[in-house]
C-alpha cells in the first residue's frame, strides 16, 4: 500500500524524504531502487496526472477562456492546484514593496510540486558554474566541480529523457553518447531567428527539454543506470516502456497523461512504488525535524492537514527537498537547546545567499512571417532552439560591465489562439475594427517572436529569508520573511538582454513592441518571479561558511540532508532544476554507500 | 477610472435617458460569489454562468451584442463574435469575482453608460437603436487612444479593453481558431517541421 495514512504508515523508515517534486522525486527514486524504505512526505494533495490533466482542452471550454486569476495564475489549465503566489492560510512576508526590494514565492501544494507545470528545460551546468568566485572573485565556489557532477547528469537524462545535442561550447557541456534524444525540428520562426542572430554572432544551438521525442531505449538504459541490480533494472525496463513519446501536442505546462515529458508524478514516483520500497502521504506539512540522542535528527513532525493534528514519524536518516525556502523555513523552526538559531544554522547561513535567475522580456513583430500558410506549430511546445551564453571571453576581459552570463529562449509560431490573442494591437493597427480588424488579425496571427533572459545572479548580503517574529500560518507554524536585493551586475545585466533582443528582432526586419528598457532595474523582472529560487543552506568546503558539505549532508548533524536547490552555492544562467536531480542521486548514492557501511 | 469619472457618466446618462432604458444601463448588482478555488475540475467543459451568475441586464446584453459585432462582424470567413458566444464571454468575464475583473467591470459598464449618453447626445436615441453607420461615428472617436481627443481618453481606454474582451473571446472559440488557420492540438505521430518549399521561399533552406 505505496499511499499511507497514519494508521497504514510503518513506524519507522530508512528515511524520509520532505517533498515529492525534483529533489524528493530523485531522491525517493535512487534510495528505493536500491532497497532504502522510504516515507515521502508532500503537504499537498495526492495528484494523478493520467486522470487529471487536460490534454485536449481548448480555452472556450474554460472559465475566463483560460486566463489567469490568483486562483490559477498561470491560466486555468496550467497543472498546478493549489499553489501560485499566494496560497490560501499560508502566508509569507516582503521586508520591502518596493520593486527593487521585491521577492515572490511559488510554492505548488501537491504531489509532485512545481514539475507538474514547469519549462522541461534542462541544461547542464558547465565547468566554470561550480568554480565562479575562483574564476572572477565574486560569490563562491562550489565544493565540487562539474566532473564530479557530469556522471549524475549523464544518469538523470538517461532516466528522465531530455533531448538535446552535444555542441562542444564554451562551458555549456556535451553530454555523453547516448544520453540525449534527438531534438525535435524547429519552427519557421525560429529558423529566422537562428539565422539572423548567427549574422549578429550570437550562437542558435538545439534546446535541452525533457521531453521524449523518442521512446526511450528501455532494453539497453536500465543496465546502464542500474548495474547488477536486477530489480531495478526489471521496473525500470517496464516503466520505461509504458511512458509515450510526444504527440507533438497540447503544452507541456498542462502536465502530460501519456508521461511523454518529466514530471516527478510520471517518472520518479511511479518506479519507485512500483519497487516497493517507497510509502507516500500526502497532506502532510512537515514543520520540524526534531533532534535526538547525540545530536542526531530522529525524525520529523508535521501536520496532518486533513485532520489538523501534529504528528511525528522517525527514521535513520532525513532529507529534506521541500523547495529552498521550505526546507529553510523547516531548518529555521527547528529549535532546541544546542540549535537555538536553527538546526544544521551553527554557521548562522541557513536562510543566507538566496538568489533567483535574472529575468527580462521582449517582443516583437516580424512582417516576414506574416500571412504564412496554415502550418502546425505546436511542435515540442517551446525551447526547440535556444541561444547558450557566448560572451564569455568579452565578460572575462571586463568588456562588458557584469560578471555573469545569460541564455535566451525564445519562441514564436503558430500557437493555439487563446483569451490574449488579437488583444492588445493597437501599436499594429491603429485601432482598427469591424472588417479590417479581422484581416489584420489574420495578417498578424503567428508573426510575432519573444525572447526571455534568463542570467545568472551573483549570491549577496541583502537577499536572504528569515522567519518572521509575528506571522504564523492557519497550523501556527512560523513563516518566512524575505528580503531582496539585486546588485549592478544583475541590473546592467537587463539591460543587455534588452539590447539583444531588440538587435536581433531589428536583424529580423520586425519592430519592437515598445522600445527596449536601457535601464535595468525597469528591465529586470521581480526577485523570484522567475521561480528558480535556489539557495539558503549552501554547500561549501568549511562548516563555518556553509551549511552543506558536498554530499548535501548538514556539517553539524550527520544524518539530515538537504537536496533542494538550497544547497547551491551560485546560481547559473542555466535552469537549475537538472543540476538539482543530478545533485539529490548523487546524494543518495552517498546515503546508500554510509548505510551499507552502517555509518548511518 | 476615477469615482469623479463613473459620477460624471452616470449623470450624463441620466440627464439624456428616459427612464426604463436608464435602469437598463445603470443596472450594476454588486459581485458577491465566489471563485472556482485553486483546485477546480480541469477536466470538465463549463458553461458561462456555471461557476458564477451572469450579470447583464437585458438592455446591457443588446448592447454588448451590437458592440462585439461592430469591432468583429460576419464577413465571408467566419461568423460575427457575438454568433459564437461572445457576449456570454464578456458577461462571464465582467461578473467574475476576481480584482482584475472587477476592475474591468467597473470600466465595462462605466463604458455602456457613456456609449448611451453619446448615442443621446448626438443622436437623442440609445446606442442599440442607432443605425450602425451613427454608431461606428462614435467609436471612430474613440478606437484609437492615441488619436482620440483629450476628453475622450477614457471612453478609448474603455473601447481598447472591450476590443480585446472581444477579440480573446472570438478568437478562442473553435470558429476562431478556424479563422486564424489554427490546425493545431491534434495528436501527430511524427512533427516533420515546416516544409522545405516555404523555408525555401523565405530564404531559410
Amino acid at each position: 500500500m505505496p499511499f499511507v495514512s497514519a494508521r497504514t504508515q510503518k513506524s519507522s523508515y530508512d528515511v524520509i524524504v520532505v517533498g515529492s517534486g525534483a529533489a524528493g522525486g530523485q531522491s525517493a527514486y535512487t534510495l528505493c531502487m536500491d532497497g532504502a524504505k522510504v516515507l515521502m512526505l508532500e503537504a499537498g494533495r495526492k495528484y494523478d496526472p493520467a486522470l487529471e490533466t487536460p490534454m485536449f482542452q481548448t480555452p472556450d471550454m474554460a472559465p475566463l477562456g483560460g486566463a489567469g486569476t490568483p486562483e490559477k495564475p498561470f491560466g486555468f489549465y496550467d497543472a498546478t492546484v493549489d499553489g501560485g503566489w499566494e496560497v490560501p492560510g499560508e502566508p509569507y512576508v516582503r521586508a520591502s514593496e518596493e520593486d527593487a526590494g521585491r521577492f515572490e514565492w511559488w510554492r505548488a501544494r501537491m504531489l509532485g510540486g512545481r514539475t507538474n507545470h514547469w519549462g522541461r528545460i534542462s541544461l547542464r551546468n558547465g565547468p566554470y558554474d561550480f568554480k565562479p568566485y575562483s574564476r572572477d572573485g565574486l560569490g563562491f565556489d562550489w565544493p565540487i566541480s562539474y566532473e564530479d557532477l557530469a556522471p549524475y547528469y549523464d544518469r538523470v537524462e538517461l532516466l528522465i529523457g531530455v533531448y538535446g545535442t552535444s555542441e562542444g561550447l564554451e562551458n555549456t557541456p556535451d553530454s555523453s553518447p547516448g544520453c540525449l534524444l534527438p531534438p525535435p525540428k524547429p519552427l519557421v520562426s525560429d529558423l529566422l531567428v537562428a539565422q539572423r542572430a548567427k549574422r549578429l554572432g550570437i550562437p542558435v544551438i538545439p534546446g535541452h527539454r525533457a521531453v521524449l521525442t523518442q521512446p526511450l531505449d528501455f532494453a539497453h538504459t536500465p543496465a546502464r543506470l542500474h548495474p547488477g541490480n536486477a530489480t531495478a533494472q526489471k521496473i525500470l525496463a517496464e516503466d520505461m516502456r509504458s511512458r509515450s513519446a510526444c504527440i507533438w501536442a497540447t503544452p507541456c505546462g498542462r502536465g502530460c497523461s501519456i508521461r511523454a515529458n518529466y514530471q516527478s508524478t510520471t517518472v520518479h514516483l511511479p518506479p519507485a512504488l512500483a519497487s516497493g520500497n517507497l510509502d507516500v502521504r500526502t497532506d502532510a506539512m512537515v514543520y520540524e525535524v526534531t533532534l535526538g540522542p547525540e545530536g542526531r535528527a530522529s525524525g520529523v513532525s508535521f501536520v496532518d492537514r486533513t485532520t489538523g493534528t501534529h504528528q511525528h514519524v522517525t527514521a535513520r536518516a532525513v532529507i529534506l527537498a521541500a523547495s529552498a525556502c521550505e526546507s529553510v523555513r523547516i531548518l529555521l523552526n527547528s529549535k532546541s537547546a544546542p540549535f537555538s538559531n536553527g538546526l544544521a544554522n551553527s554557521s548562522g547561513k541557513v536562510g543566507r545567499y538566496l538568489m533567483d535567475t535574472v529575468g527580462s522580456s521582449l517582443g516583437g513583430q516580424i512582417p516576414l512571417l506574416e500571412s504564412l500558410p496554415p502550418l502546425n506549430e505546436d511542435a515540442a511546445s517551446g525551447h526547440q532552439l535556444y541561444v547558450p551564453w557566448w560572451l564569455y571571453q568579452d565578460q572575462h576581459a571586463g568588456k562588458l560591465g557584469f560578471a555573469r552570463g545569460y541564455h535566451i529562449e525564445f519562441g514564436g509560431g503558430r500557437r493555439m489562439p487563446d483569451n490574449g490573442t488579437g488583444t492588445k494591437m493597437e501599436w499594429l493597427t491603429d485601432g482598427s475594427y469591424g472588417a479590417k480588424f479581422k484581416q489584420d488579425m489574420r495578417r498578424y496571427y503567428g508573426s510575432f517572436v519573444y525572447f526571455d533572459g534568463r542570467g545568472e545572479m551573483i549570491p549577496n548580503d541583502h537577499s536572504f529569508c528569515e522567519i518572521d517574529p509575528s506571522v504564523k500560518d492557519k497550523w501556527g507554524i512560523p513563516v518566512l520573511r524575505f528580503h531582496w536585493e539585486w546588485s549592478e551586475h544583475e541590473r546592467r545585466q537587463a539591460a543587455h538582454m534588452q539590447k539583444t533582443f531588440a538587435d536581433i528582432i531589428g536583424a529580423m526586419g520586425g519592430r519592437t513592441e515598445g522600445a527596449a528598457q536601457a535601464d535595468g532595474a525597469r528591465a529586470i523582472a521581480p526577485g523570484g518571479s522567475i521561480i528558480h529560487e535556489v539557495g539558503g543552506a549552501m554547500m561549501g568546503a568549511s562548516p563555518a561558511t556553509s551549511v552543506t558539505n558536498q554530499w548535501c549532508q548538514t556539517w553539524d548533524v550527520e544524518n539530515l540532508f538537504v537536496t533542494d536547490g538550497a544547497v547551491f552555492a551560485s546560481n547559473a544562467d542555466k535552469n537549475p532544476t537538472l543540476t538539482i536531480m543530478a545533485l539529490a542521486w548523487r546524494a543518495a548514492d552517498h546515503i546508500l554507500e554510509r548505510m551499507r557501511r552502517k555509518e548511518l | 477610472m476615477d469615482r469623479r469619472t463613473t459620477i460624471k457618466w452616470v449623470l450624463a446618462a441620466s440627464a439624456a435617458w428616459s427612464f426604463p432604458a436608464a435602469q437598463g444601463a445603470q443596472a450594476r448588482p454588486t459581485i458577491r460569489a465566489r471563485g472556482y478555488g485553486t483546485d477546480p475540475n480541469l477536466a470538465k467543459a463549463y458553461r458561462r454562468g456555471e461557476l458564477w451568475p451572469l450579470t447583464m441586464s437585458a438592455p446591457q446584453r443588446r448592447l454588448a451584442g451590437f458592440l462585439t459585432d461592430l469591432i468583429i462582424p460576419a464577413d465571408a470567413h467566419s461568423p460575427s463574435a457575438s454568433a459564437v458566444g461572445v457576449v456570454d464571454f464578456i458577461d462571464e468575464w465582467i461578473s467574475a469575482p476576481y480584482p482584475l475583473h472587477l476592475q474591468d467591470r467597473t470600466t465595462v459598464l462605466d463604458g455602456f453608460t457613456w456609449l448611451e449618453a453619446e448615442a443621446a447626445r448626438r443622436f437623442g436615441k440609445g446606442f442599440s437603436d442607432l443605425e450602425v453607420i451613427e454608431q461606428r461615428g462614435i467609436c471612430d472617436a474613440i478606437c484609437d487612444e492615441s488619436r482620440a481627443a483629450a476628453g475622450l481618453r477614457v471612453a478609448a481606454r474603455f473601447f481598447a479593453l472591450y476590443r480585446d474582451l472581444t477579440a480573446g473571446g472570438f478568437y478562442s472559440t473553435p470558429v476562431g481558431r478556424k479563422d486564424l488557420n489554427y490546425i493545431g492540438n491534434v495528436p501527430l505521430v511524427n512533427f516533420d517541421g515546416p516544409p522545405p518549399a516555404l523555408l525555401k521561399s523565405l530564404g531559410l533552406l
